[in-house]
């Protein structure tokens, strides 16, 4: 009761005040018109703290690099540096090769060819970027019973094409934008 | 804070002071007058020893800040400078360290009494939001410092957290990216966790001015659960309150320096004396213990979002815990169904504690091989962590709520000094004595 009684009180009230003669419009539009400027300068004051947490330009500029093949013998893997995280180079053997495409009506989790993986013609040749897509550990080299590899931390299996098989992970290990310089040189980025 | 204050200034400059800036009146109405429950234990005494190691962490954090160098690649070798060149470093460092965990094990100790004796219960419920809300700093706090020594653990500790953030849709992506300044944790991530690791401590400061000013409000909560009635229930915060919380710090601190002392390096893990890597993840990613019943639950999970999302919602259960427990009766100490369930709740804590340190898929029981269910065996840390993380919200979600409803509470005392004034062994008996309760 109390409650109704003040609320019709500051009715009457406001209706006082704007009816002295003056268009209430006016002392509408200066309200919002400050709120407008006082929200739009906040958000305007805003923008630069929270763009600075963006990446800056000097780790942009090294976004990419070359690598040369010859390094990795096959059956093996490099591990190289490439934006702070791991990138896997594998050379893959002929039996991995087969193993990754026979995968492939396996009812994946994340279904992708083994073809679609890796560059035409160039099937020996899987480039990775090494970080697990459950939580980003780095998956250790010809772990898991896929012969691929195996996240320590949570126990996801990739297989020799990097798909996953078993685990938390949700996808695939990603492929990076890649391309052959030539036979032997690849840039990555 | 409230109430009548009964402050007198006795120096003709006190007089002067108090019409200008009321400082003393406050510290006197806070910390010498303010009325506390006569039947407070021991369990209360971990406010005053939150409070204290609040500030050791601060000072002795920035000491550390004086010869710690917060850059990629000299982190963890001016962290190896503190221990071996700065003088006494190692002793600052090791109570920083050990103090994060001491700072743990008295928060979860105040959580747990509070859970017992329903302190978060009507009219407390904002006070028990501001803790939680502290906790949750906490949390933050330790997880950056952590990150700070630049080690293997510090770096793929870093890694696996920030990759939780990006389990969410849309944005998940956007917010790791701009946790880590960069494509992965890397110079930037480090820089900006060294800012905040040093900014939040006084933010648990100043929540913690208002956690004891909504304390000051509502006035304690005390074993009985039941209000103060007259002066008969209260004594004054000094000497009764003070000398009882000097005794806990005391004792605390006799614990707190077998660790720095004797065991400094118990609680941390040999991998984080390996400078950080980014191209090798240590065998085995273990967090802190004090995050290891989250880690657990997120890993009970094998749904990746649905991991994170039970992870958080752990903790979302205890900001609404106010409006989940139905019962009237604040106190467990009369609430034997309750005392029952809450005592297996703190097992369930301890035991997803000991999963999150494990292996999934490790046997609990050496040698025994069951048979499999969602890709791991049933004799497994992960089946056993999933059996914990289901107590967990039951718990909050459905043993609460439920209780408050079915449960026929002891009668509680008529007022708090009625117990202490009779027989002390009182209520026991009437607990044996009420058959209809068994069962």
């Amino acid at each position: 009761m109390k409650g109704d009684l003040e609320v019709a009180e500051t009715a009457v009230d406001t209706t006082d005040h704007t009816g002295a003669g003056e268009d209430p419009n006016r002392r509408d539009f200066i309200h919002i018109a400050v709120v407008a400027a006082a929200v739009g300068g906040g958000v305007a004051a805003l923008w630069p703290f929270v763009g600075q947490m963006n990446p800056s330009a000097d780790t942009l500029a090294l976004a990419s690099v070359e690598f040369d093949l010859t390094k990795v013998e096959p059956g093996q893997q490099v591990t190289i540096n490439w934006r702070g995280k791991p990138l896997f180079v594998r050379n893959r053997t002929p039996a991995e090769i087969d193993a990754a495409v026979k995968g492939d009506n396996a009812g994946l989790k994340d279904p992708q060819r083994d073809a679609d993986r890796h560059k035409p013609g160039k099937p020996q040749w899987l480039v990775l970027v090494g970080s697990c897509t459950h939580l980003g550990c780095v998956p250790t080299f010809g772990g898991g019973e896929y012969g691929g590899w195996f996240c320590p931390c949570h126990g996801s299996v990739y297989d020799t094409s990097g798909r996953i098989r078993k685990g938390p992970a949700p996808k695939n290990l990603a492929v990076p934008e890649y391309a052959f310089l030539s036979d032997t040189k690849v840039k990555i980025g | 804070m409230s109430g009548h204050s009964t402050y007198q200034p006795k120096t003709a400059f006190t007089r002067w002071l108090d019409t200008r800036l009321p400082i003393m009146r406050l510290g006197w109405d806070t910390f010498i007058d303010y009325p506390t429950p006569r039947n407070l234990n021991y369990w209360y005494t971990f406010g005053a020893i939150l409070s204290l190691m609040l500030v050791v962490q601060i000072i002795s954090g920035v000491v550390l800040a004086m010869h710690y160098t917060a850059n990629a690649k000299e982190a963890f070798a001016s962290v190896e400078h503190i221990m071996r060149d700065v003088n006494y470093g190692w002793l600052i460092r090791y109570t920083h360290a050990n103090g994060a965990s001491m700072f743990f094990v008295a928060v979860y100790i105040h959580m747990l009494r509070s859970l017992y004796y329903g302190s978060y219960k009507a009219p407390r419920e904002v006070l028990w939001i501001l803790g939680c809300v502290i906790y949750l700093l906490m949390m933050a706090t330790a997880f950056m410092g952590y990150v700070l020594p630049w080690g293997q653990m510090s770096f793929h500790g870093a890694v696996v957290i920030t990759n939780l953030l990006g389990a969410f849709p849309i944005v998940g992506e956007t917010i790791t990216t701009m946790l880590w300044g960069g494509f992965a944790v890397d110079n930037p991530t480090l820089n900006r966790f060294y800012s905040l690791h040093y900014l939040l401590p006084f933010m648990i400061a100043g929540v913690t001015v208002l956690h004891v000013w909504a304390l000051h409000v509502t006035g304690q909560n005390n074993p009985t659960g039941v209000d103060p009635k007259s002066k008969h229930d209260t004594l004054p915060f000094t000497p009764y309150a003070t000398v009882k919380d000097g005794f806990a710090i005391a004792v605390f601190l006799i614990l707190f320096s077998v660790l720095i002392f004797y065991l400094p390096n118990a609680l941390g893990h040999a991998d984080n004396y390996v400078p950080a890597n980014p191209l090798v993840t240590p065998a085995h990613i273990v967090p802190e213990w004090y995050f290891l019943p989250f880690y657990a639950i997120l890993r009970a999970v094998p749904d990746k979002l649905m991991g994170v999302l039970a992870m958080f919602g752990a903790i979302a259960c205890l900001f609404v815990l106010p409006w989940l427990d139905t019962s009237k009766v604040r106190s467990m100490r009369y609430r034997p169904m309750a005392k029952v369930y809450f005592v297996v709740f703190v097992i369930a804590c301890i035991v997803l504690g000991f999963c999150g340190a494990k292996l999934p898929d490790d046997q609990v029981i050496p040698g025994l091989t069951t048979f499999k269910l969602m890709e791991s065996d049933l004799n497994s840390w992960v089946w056993l962590s999933r059996i914990g993380t289901l107590y967990y919200f039951a718990y909050f979600l459905v043993i609460l709520p439920v209780l408050g409803l079915v449960e026929r509470p002891l009668p509680t005392p008529e007022t708090i000094a009625t117990p202490a004034l009779s027989h002390p062994a009182a209520v026991p008996a009437e607990a044996v004595a009420a058959p209809e309760m068994k069962g």
